[in-house]
């Protein structure tokens, strides 16, 4: 009995309350991505739907379900189904590696904050979030038209290259602190120096972090590398011939890698659920709750860089794009690497 | 950067058809790419698709009645076509409009010239991705569509002046709006400046694409901003004054090398010296009538005439040629995006796709005025 609860049931919970909040959160993010823009740009965005459009996101969600579903003639039907589905899922399983919270103790049992906590975190999330470029190249293949092919391979050659970096840049964080779990890394960072300033990986490797964040939003092909979808160029980019239901999966996905590698962000550099104030695990029910606070805070001020990025910059160019991540970021990473490792190798003797 | 890479087998190639519906081609331009990979091959534009027959509808309509018609070729910068086409038939009717109607075409003129840049930076921005900007570009042409508005009730197709002067007289209160726009409008310029000019990725965007050498530009006939970022010191305001322009005090902005770049800060130094005219005409508009002494029907003497102006794109002439009749024997229209668009397959080729749609927003063309 205890084995059935412990093992299916509370998981399965676990699941289910993840997989709503999330979807909840994607859904909101692009109510928020809108108004947020919308101020930086002197005005309201969208007001109409509910008050204040709070009610928009829903609306969106309707609209694109209740549309035709459109496949376009000499299509691949079957890739051309597959592909969102291919890009949607890896999105979301890769929260199941998050830890948004420490261990509670609820109805006399430890329920920890988090789906699952795997030894080998870190490589499951690259590998996860790997396969949604899967997705892109198909979707922008089996759509038998010119500029969801050209998004396609921009995007493919794009992804590919920065996660190189991406995945040096968190090498750094992995030599301080020596696990690949995630929960492990997060409990690294506890405790303070001089007695306020939380031991953050980020005071650490500052330049792994920078690093980590250009990449990341590279990776998820947002502003200013959102060229897969350079609506200028590419008209959509991969999503072109995507209509209703089938493009909102795209879209969907988009907003919940950016949601990871938020996340992702927070968990290796910021100190993930830890509070900035006293930065130990939290003890009692309330403290241990406002953990998850203090995580989706730190998320969302991601979430909102993102946003600030989209406002402010112009797009790079393909070379540009190819430039930049071959020739400065993967030298900095590689340099990172190499400098942790040797001061981390004179610092513990 | 050559097409040399091009051999036999090559079978890379495809061919895009970009436009005529395309978000960034500014209207329905459609411009046949041939890539490889990222790469332009080769391009040719193809037009005609927002053709209207104006000229053609010139000769069945009265010298007074062409004049809104030919609002509708270059929509964004409607008075300066209007101003161009009057100041032809004055020439041939050999009458001259009054200073204080000099004066208010020169302020409209320059007011429209202004919100013409405007679109032009927005759009373009957008096109290279910043979005923001474009917003910004829209509040302040909002204010100069508010001043046409007040003052003949039209925002974008104007039809703002008549043969021989003007229709209506300045409306209470057009002055001091003019002075508040006038005031602020230099510290938005800055505004939208902080944004791009010094930005690492716009400066890498626009930097030595579609460079137009000074022999090149001069070579095609190219005009207007363009031509002036090639380095040639041409601007008919100061070559050929007309209307009140030798009365006022302002520089040509010219650029070095004809890329993109230049292209962008000589145009933002344009709004900057238009505002300067702008402010220097509102403070000394003469008083005196409105309108010269032209007959009900206007019927020019027999012969031809050209007459050009220098419009927010270019040079916009006007060759009229009068049968002695109400109605004019032919209008020819030299626009200027029209012969500045034949620059673009020479200013794209070896460059990337996305410097394509670069290169279409820094041309500024109007498709309502090339196919007209």
């Amino acid at each position: 009995m205890d084995f059935l609860i412990d093992y299916i049931v509370i998981p399965l919970i676990k699941i289910v309350i993840v997989f709503l909040a999330i979807s909840g959160v994607v859904a909101y993010l692009t109510l928020l991505e809108r108004k947020v823009i919308a101020f930086i740009q002197v005005r309201l965005g969208p007001m109409r739907v509910g008050p204040h459009g709070l009610l928009q996101p829903i609306a969106d969600g309707l609209k694109l379900m209740l549309k035709e579903d459109i496949v376009p003639s000499g299509a691949d039907r079957l890739i051309f189904t597959m592909a969102p589905i291919i890009t949607l899922i890896p999105a979301f399983i890769v929260f199941a590696v998050i830890p948004f919270g420490p261990t509670i103790e609820l109805f006399g049992r430890q329920i920890s904050l988090y789906i699952t906590d795997l030894n080998i975190g870190v490589l499951y999330v690259l590998a996860i979030s790997s396969i949604g470029i899967l997705g892109v190249i198909l979707g922008g293949w089996a759509s038998n038209s010119k500029y969801p092919l050209l998004g396609a391979l921009r995007s493919a050659a794009q992804m590919v290259s920065y996660e190189v970096a991406l995945g040096f840049s968190i090498i750094g964080v992995l030599l301080l602190s020596g696990t690949l779990s995630l929960t492990g890394i997060v409990e690294g960072q506890q405790g303070t120096w001089l007695g306020f300033i939380p031991r953050w990986n980020i005071f650490l490797q500052p330049v792994g972090f920078i690093l980590f964040f250009i990449c990341g939003v590279a990776e998820t092909n947002r502003a200013p590398f959102d060229l897969p979808e350079a609506e200028s160029e590419l008209v959509a980019g991969f999503h072109t011939e995507y209509s209703g239901f089938r493009f909102s999966l795209f879209f969907l996905a988009e907003y919940a890698s950016m949601i990871v590698i938020s996340s992702m962000a927070v968990t290796l550099f910021w100190g993930g659920w830890l509070s900035p104030i006293s930065n130990t695990t939290p003890v009692g029910l309330i403290w241990q709750l406002m953990s998850v606070l203090w995580f989706s805070v730190k998320v969302l001020v991601f979430l909102y860089l993102y946003l600030w990025f989209r406002a402010s910059w112009p797009r790079y160019r393909y070379d540009q794009l190819m430039s930049l991540g071959w020739r400065l970021l993967m030298p900095l990473a590689i340099a990172n690497v190499v400098v942790t490792a040797i001061l981390a190798l004179i610092l513990r003797g | 950067m050559t097409t040399q890479e091009h051999t036999l087998f090559d079978s890379n190639e495809i061919t895009v058809s970009m436009g005529p519906q395309h978000p960034s081609t500014h209207g329905v331009l459609q411009v046949k790419l041939k890539l490889d990979g990222e790469r332009v091959m080769d391009a040719e534009c193809v037009i005609g698709y927002l053709h209207r027959g104006v000229e053609k509808l010139g000769e069945h309509q009265t010298y007074g009645q062409f004049v809104p018609t030919l609002d509708r070729m270059d929509y964004i910068a409607a008075v300066s076509n209007c101003l161009g086409y009057c100041e032809a038939i004055e020439k041939m009717l050999e009458v001259e409009a009054p200073p204080r109607a000099q004066y208010v075409r020169v302020l409209l003129t320059e007011l429209n010239r202004i919100s013409s840049h405007l679109l032009w930076l927005g759009t373009h921005a957008l096109d290279i991705g910043a979005m923001t900007v474009f917003l910004y570009c829209f509040r302040e042409r909002e204010e100069i569509l508010k001043i046409f508005e007040n003052y003949c009730g039209a925002r974008l197709t104007t039809h703002v002046f008549r043969i021989g002067g003007l229709q209506y007289e300045l409306y209470d209160g057009f002055e001091e709006q003019v002075r508040v726009f006038v005031k602020d409008f230099p510290s938005k310029v800055d505004e939208y400046e902080t944004l791009l000019t010094e930005n690492r990725i716009w400066l890498g965007r626009t930097r030595d694409v579609g460079v137009l050498t000074k022999q090149e530009a001069i070579d095609m006939g190219v005009t207007g901003p363009c031509l002036r970022a090639s380095g040639v010191e041409w601007d008919i305001r100061k070559s050929n004054p007309y209307a009140a322009y030798a009365d006022f005090d302002f520089d040509i902005p010219i650029g070095e090398k004809g890329d993109t770049y230049d292209r962008y800060l000589v145009r933002m130094e344009e709004m900057r010296q238009s505002t300067r005219i702008v402010s220097q005409a509102v403070e000394k508009i003469p008083d005196g009538p409105i309108r010269a002494k032209v007959g009900k029907i206007i019927k020019p003497p027999q012969g031809d005439v050209y007459h050009a102006i220098e419009a927010p794109k270019g040079e916009l002439g006007y060759y009229v040629v009068s049968d002695a009749s109400t109605q004019p024997y032919r209008v020819r229209v030299r626009p200027p995006s029209y012969v500045n668009l034949q620059a673009l397959r020479q200013m794209v080729l070896g460059h990337m796709v996305a410097d394509v749609v670069a290169v279409i927003g820094t041309l500024d063309i109007v498709l309502g005025e090339i196919d007209r």
